[in-house]
């Protein structure tokens, strides 16, 4: 995937925010203080305004942006985690105008220490994570056993989705949500759901 | 003088913990952060930001955060300003920042305004 394509991927990551967030939401009214889907659009959406600075840019430059752009606007706890994400990615990927299945995998795995720092947080606490993890976990082993890309990108939403189920069977103990305590339990994670909707994307690129 | 920062995810509150603080503790230098634009809730890396630059000076500053992002966004700014002496603080906003302001006004330096604004966890209300 070159670095064009990277930013082709991202706006339609954008449009797919654009398109769940009342019901990212909804999510987030249950558990959370209710702005998830809004904050995230809102991300998005100005990088949007940004593209022209970016376009023929190396992957790094742009997935920089990214994180800048949501650590800026987005305004919730999504601003500095997935900003923080992106911002890891792109370091990851500074220069590159090309990135692979193997390369893209690796960079979910600095992405996902980028929010484990940030936040704080590790598996099992009702966040992100939850969904981040098993993907990453999954289509590692996917990449390493020699699948090709579309199969390894399927096999992550899988376990993403998951992920996202895991999340409504457990007590939330980091975030807004934690405040909820045993009521957060039958409700899915915001966040998780999220990452999953922007993977799902990913996985459709290819 | 130290200066102090108020990071809430409220313009209002950012603005009201830091009108309290006039009462005892008029003259330090202290500049609110809240809201993440007119009438939004959240947090704003840029107000942070300005905040910080607003109030700091030789003696350094120090930040007081409601939660969540309010506590990762200004960490994301001390990443980027690399100053040695802004310290974030771990406590009660209302309560430690009455006694930040106060010990900053009292001539206190930055640790000891740290640990005023700390010992604000331990202040009995009943």
């Amino acid at each position: 995937m070159n670095s064009s394509k990277v930013l082709e991927v991202i706006l339609a990551i954008s449009a797919k925010i654009d398109e769940e967030k009342q019901f990212l939401t909804q999510l987030d009214n249950v558990i959370g203080d209710g702005d998830h889907g809004i904050n995230m659009a809102r991300g998005f959406k100005a990088f949007e305004t940004k593209i022209p600075a970016v376009e023929g840019k190396d992957i790094g430059t742009i997935l920089k942006t990214v994180g800048m752009t949501l650590v800026s606007t987005v305004g919730g706890s999504a601003g500095p985690l997935y900003g923080t994400a992106f911002m890891k990615a792109g370091m990851a990927n500074a220069g590159k105008e090309e990135i692979d299945l193997a390369g893209f995998v690796e960079t979910l795995g600095v992405a996902i220490e980028g929010v484990k720092m940030r936040g704080k947080a590790t598996k099992g606490e009702k966040t992100m994570l939850d969904a981040m993890i098993p993907a990453y976990d999954a289509m590692k082993a996917a990449v390493e056993s020699g699948m090709d890309a579309k199969t390894t990108l399927d096999i992550g939403v899988g376990a993403a989705l998951e992920g996202v189920e895991y999340t409504k069977t457990i007590i939330a103990t980091k975030g807004r949500a934690s405040y909820v305590g045993e009521r957060s339990i039958g409700h899915q994670d915001p966040g998780a759901t999220s990452f999953t909707n922007m993977l799902e994307v990913i996985a459709a690129s290819v | 003088m130290v200066g102090i920062v108020i990071v809430s995810h409220s313009e209002k509150l950012a603005e009201g913990v830091v009108d309290v603080t006039k009462i005892m503790a008029d003259g330090c230098p202290i500049a609110a952060a809240g809201g993440l634009e007119p009438g939004v809730y959240g947090t704003s890396f840029e107000k942070i930001m300005e905040a910080v630059e607003s109030v700091h000076g030789e003696d350094g500053t120090l930040i007081l955060m409601d939660m969540g992002s309010a506590v990762m966004t200004t960490e994301m700014v001390l990443e980027m300003l690399c100053y040695d002496d802004v310290k974030m603080v771990d406590c009660p906003i209302v309560e430690g920042a009455i006694a930040a302001t106060i010990a900053a006004v009292g001539g206190a330096d930055l640790d000891a305004c740290y640990e005023a604004a700390v010992s604000a966890k331990d202040m009995n209300k009943l």
